[in-house]
């Protein structure tokens, strides 16, 4: 069946039997591709992972192996510090927490690995403190792999000394943006640095330069070491790589984690028979396809997107909604991204300004406040969404609400400024109709219980 | 709430006047060394460890970990401001935060709060902060999302991680906080 899973990450997670002590991961092949990789060393590691073409997976989608070269080990002066982004957030994204719970070895020896590549000797993992028990898991993980010899000093007896520790964050989404991490990691307010000059590769933790790397892209540089790059480049599509976690959450039937080549299936395989379609025979109504801050896509749309065919030359191709591949590329060339995997499934019977609103609440609440635009903004769309979901909106609103959006975003250090505007400039692009409708209707749709979705 | 910088332990209240151990003491030792670079790292730390230990961060919390870390004392208060988990007033003895983001929000956590509340007799505050029941046995508040999207609606309750949380199984948590 071609909807079948290809687990590479989750391969141990779920199985029965499968406990996440360090005995369990080395009864099960674990940390013997440290070995591996401690005898390659350091250059031969950043080359597979260059050859891998894999990309981030924490929502930007970057070269993992680029980001990794702007650091030169050989060259560098200060310590390189590496920081594996835990801070997992982005609403409709579950990965990491079942890797953090269920097989935390795999992300320790996939971070030693990196460490070891970039010549880092202190690391550190960075966790939302929402993840109590997840702490606790990686604290205990972490001393077994101590006790074990992976982590310490002269590892293995190569020489090489690396310490790891768990830092908690305090419940800011903010924190996941990396150099807000950075700014919290060093004690204090998770205020994102501006780039330039403050490339964490250049003037990362304590002005030295930094490596900040998503859990899940971690795991795959183990993967990478075992298969070879070139091998993991084979896995997925061309400049899509690997293998990827997609969470589902919404009106489906089956919600859940999956793991499937990049590209290997498009949104509608996904709903429909990984999924098990729309809950309660419902009708699909809109997806926002990579966390909440992608740009909502709607169902019946058809998107012009240009392509490469077999024979390398770009076409253009119509595509359908349910037939859009689900990898970096063809989802930013619907207009919307891939994200951080995170799909968000939502039926006909979904009320898209109440749905609008909530995600603005969330923004409104996580702003952290640096950037005037934003902090004063972000707030200004929730206030606004607020009264039309209320009963309360004013004939102007929709367009008041586009303008105010579309200042937010590029005017901010970071880029939650587009996180916070995408998704109320494409409600509004898509669903222009529902919000005129609800305004018209104030007094009736005042009567609605909103508690669940705009409090 | 405004908090006085420079004030001494007498101005706190309930828990947060509980002795520091040496036992307290050697683990906040402990954290720091973990940031040999900069003490101030161990902010973030010693705050988690601060309000585990006595429930909240008063002002006394705020004095003793600028003082260990050699900080002004806004230094750290600007973090518990900051930060959505740390509070300056203690909550009840079990304290849940119901998701309310999105796929929560469409998946019941609206109506999983109402029942919460209504079970613990919680009467709105007014200000949107967590509510606290008369006698400190419970607390409750929304979050934002607690990334376990596919069981939509989460709860935590204390430490304790709790999925699809509809009125029935938020009776039974209730009736099992004692």
């Amino acid at each position: 069946m071609a909807y079948k899973e290809q687990r590479l990450i989750f391969k141990n997670i779920d199985a029965p039997g499968y406990t996440r002590d360090i005995a369990c991961y080395q009864k099960h092949g674990g940390y013997e591709i440290l070995k591996k990789g401690l005898a390659m060393g350091g250059p031969a590691i950043r080359e597979e992972v260059k050859k891998s073409q894999l990309r981030g997976r924490g929502g930007a989608g970057f070269p993992t192996g680029t980001k990794w070269s702007f650091i030169d080990p050989t060259k560098v002066t200060k310590p390189i510090y590496l920081i594996c982004n835990a801070d997992e957030s982005e609403p409709g994204t579950f990965k990491d927490r079942q890797i953090i719970y269920k097989d935390p070895h795999q992300l320790i020896e996939g971070m030693i690995l990196s460490c070891f590549a970039n010549g880092v000797k202190l690391a550190y993992l960075y966790i939302r403190c929402e993840f109590t028990e997840g702490w606790r898991i990686l604290e205990t993980a972490l001393a077994e792999a101590k006790g074990a010899g992976f982590l310490g000093k002269n590892i293995l007896n190569s020489g090489y000394d690396l310490e790891i520790h768990v830092h908690r964050g305090a419940g800011a989404y903010i924190c996941g943006e990396e150099t807000g991490l950075i700014e919290s990691l060093e004690g204090k307010r998770a205020y994102p640095r501006i780039k330039p000059p403050y490339f964490p590769a250049v003037l990362g933790l304590y002005m030295c330069p930094t490596i900040v790397n998503n859990v899940e892209t971690l795991c795959h540089v183990k993967h990478i070491i075992e298969m070879g790059g070139e091998a993991y480049a084979k896995i997925g599509r061309p400049n899509n790589t690997g293998t990827r976690l997609i969470c589902v959450s919404g009106d489906v039937v089956r919600p859940g984690y999956y793991e499937f080549p990049c590209g290997a299936l498009t949104l509608g395989e996904l709903i429909q028979h990984v999924c098990g379609g729309i809950r309660n025979g419902n009708r699909l109504k809109a997806v926002i396809p990579g966390g909440s801050s992608a740009k909502v896509l709607k169902a019946g749309e058809v998107y012009k997107i240009k392509e490469a065919g077999i024979d390398g030359k770009m076409v253009e191709k119509e595509l359908k909604l349910e037939d859009l591949r689900l990898d970096f590329d063809t989802l930013a060339a619907a207009g919307s991204m891939a994200g951080s995997g995170g799909v968000i499934v939502m039926d006909h019977t979904r009320d898209m300004v109440e749905c609008l609103a909530n995600i603005s609440t969330f923004y409104a609440h996580e702003s952290c406040g640096q950037c005037t635009p934003c902090r004063e903004g972000v707030l200004w769309l929730k206030k606004i969404l607020s009264r039309i979901a209320e009963g309360h909106g004013r004939d102007d609103d929709p367009g008041l609400l586009k303008e105010v959006a579309d200042r937010i975003a590029g005017r901010t250090i970071c880029a939650f400024g587009e996180a916070a505007s995408w998704p109320v400039q494409s409600f509004l692009a898509k669903f222009r109709d529902e919000f005129a409708q609800r305004i018209r209707r104030n007094g009736n749709a005042a009567k609605k219980d909103l508690v669940s979705l705009t409090h | 709430m405004s908090l006085p910088l420079h004030a001494g332990t007498e101005n706190c209240v309930g828990p947060e006047k509980g002795e520091i151990t040496p036992a307290f003491d050697k683990q906040a030792d402990e954290l720091i060394s973990r940031y040999p670079v900069s003490k101030r790292s161990a902010v973030l730390p010693l705050l988690h460890l601060w309000q585990e230990t006595f429930g909240y961060i008063g002002p006394r919390g705020v004095e003793w970990i600028a003082r260990k870390l050699s900080l002004q004392e806004i230094q750290v208060l600007e973090l518990v401001t900051f930060y959505p988990w740390f509070r300056q007033k203690p909550y009840g003895r079990f304290h849940f935060r119901v998701c309310r983001t999105l796929p929560c929000a469409l998946g019941g956590a609206g109506k999983t709060f109402a029942a919460l509340q209504k079970l613990m007799n919680l009467k709105e505050n007014g200000h949107g902060g967590a509510m606290v029941s008369e006698d400190g046995r419970f607390s409750l508040e929304y979050s934002e999302c607690l990334a376990s999207c596919g069981t939509a609606p989460v709860v935590l309750c204390n430490d304790a991680f709790h999925e699809k949380v509809d009125d029935t199984k938020a009776a039974t948590l209730v009736a099992e906080c004692k």
